[in-house]
């Protein structure tokens, strides 16, 4: 499929007039919110960036709703646990919205330990004729005042602020890898590695644990839960997966603590592929349910599985996403790319799949057609209105003009996390310290 | 980056070899080599945690998981079996090296599947015993006839400031005066304060050492309480031994030697002079 680049590389540093990449601009989350209006990404330090998209005008059609900067703050601070002699990193993990329900937008965003709930809402009108106070907010001299007035509110430039409604915080030992709004929209999910907690969006002081895989005696750990989700309809209903590769899903009326499974998703392992690397490879770093509710997506290092949540035992589909990696997964564990926690993402009708790779290479898969197509994130590969053309590996053997050998892909420069517009064909994917958004082609 | 270890042949007794099955063994010793390399590595992915940050928990899990599938197809094997032998045999006599990474066992007494955990084996070394605390680095001390104990505790093993300039006599030196089952306070699990997985017996473990063990050496206490015990951290011992030329745990098994001598501690030019001083005391604590 076509896309265009809507030449929106953003880069994420805007604030500064440096080019270079520092390290706090990193961006490790990309989320647009329900409507598709707003996407957030989250940095490395703590940053929220909030882009707006812009409201289409007659005028130029051309510009079709580019996004622009609304909102900036810092949502964590680092933060150091005297207990354990350790720093908190204050790196934006996720980011969730909450469905709008007034003026005001709402998002969760969590580092490691805590989730914070966040308001961000405009401002436009500025009271002015203070009986009490002068223009520049100075008290008056109670003697001077000889009429009342009522204040008026004036027009102002806009101005957006995000302030924090509510900290979620000390509920998690372990590290904080997704947070999750359940359907019914008064409650949400926090996971580590090892537990996950609901809570309601109105209490802090308070959450229940649902999960808890943590052996009584920590020697005898050998799995962790490395994503969870709650069902996009049934708000009783989420998924968790783990580092072995297998995925569960509960169900909460079955009892308060959802440590046994209603269902256990997991593929057994093809004996010939076996190596050392097997389990890590099988290792599950995103699970996202279909827009539908019917489906699971789950990426592992080199595939992307869809199932059928009334099929437990293999997936419906499997895609490759960069299989000739295969090879290379010594050197890829020595590096430490084969740690490395790629997500994925469905498209707004669940027909396109989406998920990163290296080089700033990602991937889309249809369904539909089986076609799949890579793609690469990068300015100097794309000029401003051009289409992002198709990009090839090649494996092996002669190498062909444009495509690119195995051994010249870049690994530090990879593509994890992406996100799709929820009804149109718009894409935001986050490489390194730069945001790239692309739109479909118009005629 | 990584150090190899030594080949482990899984020795047939001298018969005559084939061109093929030469061949075969030559396929059979590169993959052990290369499950070694991989076992090597592993092990120091496992030591090299961050220090400021705590270490990402699922990509431990699965480094230690990947380790004890090396060390159950090792064990099969039989390779497994070689190595822990030679490090049990250490037990008996003395050693003065440190054994870098964390691998080997027990006595020999304990389970036939030996757990993973690091040894600091030293002179008049019986019986190993793990300390655990939590995160980052373990260290398995015995009970010996000395009851030297450090202060000090490990807090983060791989202080940046101290990768530098360690000698490795230090260290060996450090070996010899490590001290005391008895007292090794093994951190409790408490809710908040264990993050790490005690993975392969304490991988993550810290070591901790206090003060002032009880037992009939007080004499040795004040032998040692001027001497500055910073050196003798643990931290510094195994980041010293990273910096120096590499060697694996299976090397060091190689040069252990079954009668050590009298100024057993490898003494390099550079050795500080209260250092043999202090070791030659050792020597005679512990009987030579």
């Amino acid at each position: 499929m076509d896309e265009e680049i809507d030449t929106r590389k953003i880069n994420n540093s805007f604030l500064r007039d440096h080019n270079y990449a520092t390290e706090a601009d990193i961006i490790s989350t990309v989320e647009f919110n329900s409507t598709g209006e707003l996407l957030a990404t989250g940095d490395k330090g703590g940053r929220v960036v909030v882009f707006q998209r812009e409201q289409e005008s007659k005028n130029q059609p051309h510009r079709r709703g580019e996004y622009n900067v609304y909102s900036t703050f810092q949502s964590h601070e680092p933060e150091f646990d005297y207990l354990k002699s350790l720093e908190i990193e204050e790196k934006i993990n996720k980011i969730r919205w909450l469905p709008q329900q007034n003026a005001a937008y709402f998002l969760l965003s969590t580092n490691d330990k805590t989730v914070k709930l966040w308001k961000i809402s405009e401002r436009d009108k500025r009271p002015e004729g203070y009986n009490l106070k002068d223009e520049e907010g100075r008290i008056r001299d109670p003697t001077t005042i000889t009429t009342l007035r009522v204040p008026v509110l004036r027009p102002m430039d806009l101005m957006v602020e995000a302030t924090p409604r509510r900290i979620f915080s000390n509920a998690h030992t372990y590290h904080i890898n997704s947070i999750s709004v359940n359907s019914d929209y008064e409650t949400y999910m926090s996971t580590d590695d090892l537990r996950i907690n609901l809570w309601n969006l109105e209490i802090t002081n308070r959450s229940f644990n649902i999960v808890d895989i943590k052996p009584a005696n920590m020697e005898e750990l050998t799995e962790v839960i490395t994503a969870a989700e709650f069902h996009p309809n049934q708000c009783n209903t989420f998924v968790y997966s783990s580092s072995k590769g297998s995925i569960r899903l509960c169900d909460m009326r079955t009892s308060a603590l959802c440590d046994n499974h209603s269902k256990l998703f997991e593929e057994p392992e093809d004996p010939s592929n076996h190596s050392f690397f097997s389990e890590i490879i099988s290792s599950i770093s995103d699970v996202k349910f279909s827009h539908n509710g019917r489906y699971l997506m789950t990426r592992d290092y080199l595939t992307v599985k869809v199932w059928d949540i009334n099929m437990e035992s293999k997936p419906l589909e499997t895609y490759q996403v960069h299989d000739y990696l295969r090879s290379k997964l010594c050197s890829l564990y020595e590096n430490d790319c084969i740690f490395d926690k790629f997500e994925c993402v469905w498209n707004g009708t669940d027909s396109v799949l989406m998920t990163g790779s290296y080089n700033n290479f990602f991937r889309m898969f249809d369904r539909n057609t089986k076609r799949d197509v890579t793609l690469e994130a990068s300015r100097e590969n794309s000029k401003p209105r051009a289409i992002l053309k198709p990009r090839k590996v090649c494996v092996g053997g002669k190498r062909r003009k444009d495509e690119i050998s195995v051994d010249s892909l870049d690994f530090s420069k990879k593509i994890l996390h992406t996100a799709w517009h929820p009804n149109e064909n718009i894409i935001a994917v986050a490489a390194t310290n730069n945001l790239y958004i692309f739109q479909d082609k118009v005629n | 980056m990584f150090s190899k270890g030594t080949k482990r042949k899984f020795s047939d007794g001298g018969e005559e070899i084939s061109d093929e099955s030469l061949l075969g063994a030559r396929v059979a010793s590169s993959y052990s080599l290369q499950r070694q390399s991989l076992l090597d590595m592993s092990l120091i992915k496992l030591q090299l945690c961050h220090m400021l940050v705590e270490p990402n928990l699922c990509r431990s899990v699965l480094i230690a998981n990947t380790v004890r599938q090396i060390q159950e197809e090792m064990t099969h094997d039989g390779s497994w079996h070689m190595v822990t032998e030679a490090f049990c045999s250490a037990g008996q006599s003395p050693s003065e090296r440190l054994v870098a990474t964390e691998v080997l066992c027990r006595s020999r007494e304990q389970d036939a599947e030996p757990k993973l955990f690091s040894v600091i084996s030293y002179e008049g070394c019986r019986e190993e015993e793990v300390v655990a605390d939590e995160t980052l680095c373990s260290v398995s001390v015995s009970d010996t006839v000395s009851n030297v104990c450090l202060a000090g505790r490990m807090g983060q093993c791989w202080e940046k400031s101290e990768l530098s300039g360690v000698e490795r006599d230090e260290e060996a030196l450090e070996d010899s005066r490590l001290g005391s089952g008895e007292d090794e306070e093994i951190d409790t699990e408490d809710g908040a304060s264990t993050e790490s997985p005690k993975t392969i017996g304490q991988v993550f473990g810290t070591f901790e050492i206090k003060n002032g063990s009880p037992g009939p050496d007080s004499a040795l206490e004040e032998l040692f309480s001027d001497v500055d015990t910073s050196y003798y951290d643990l931290d510094t011992m195994l980041t010293g031994m990273q910096s120096a030329p590499k060697m694996g745990p299976y090397d060091l098994l190689d040069s252990l030697a079954p009668s050590h001598s009298s100024p057993s501690i490898v003494s390099t030019p550079n050795c500080r002079s209260d250092l043999n001083e202090l070791d030659h005391i050792m020597e005679i604590i512990v009987g030579s």
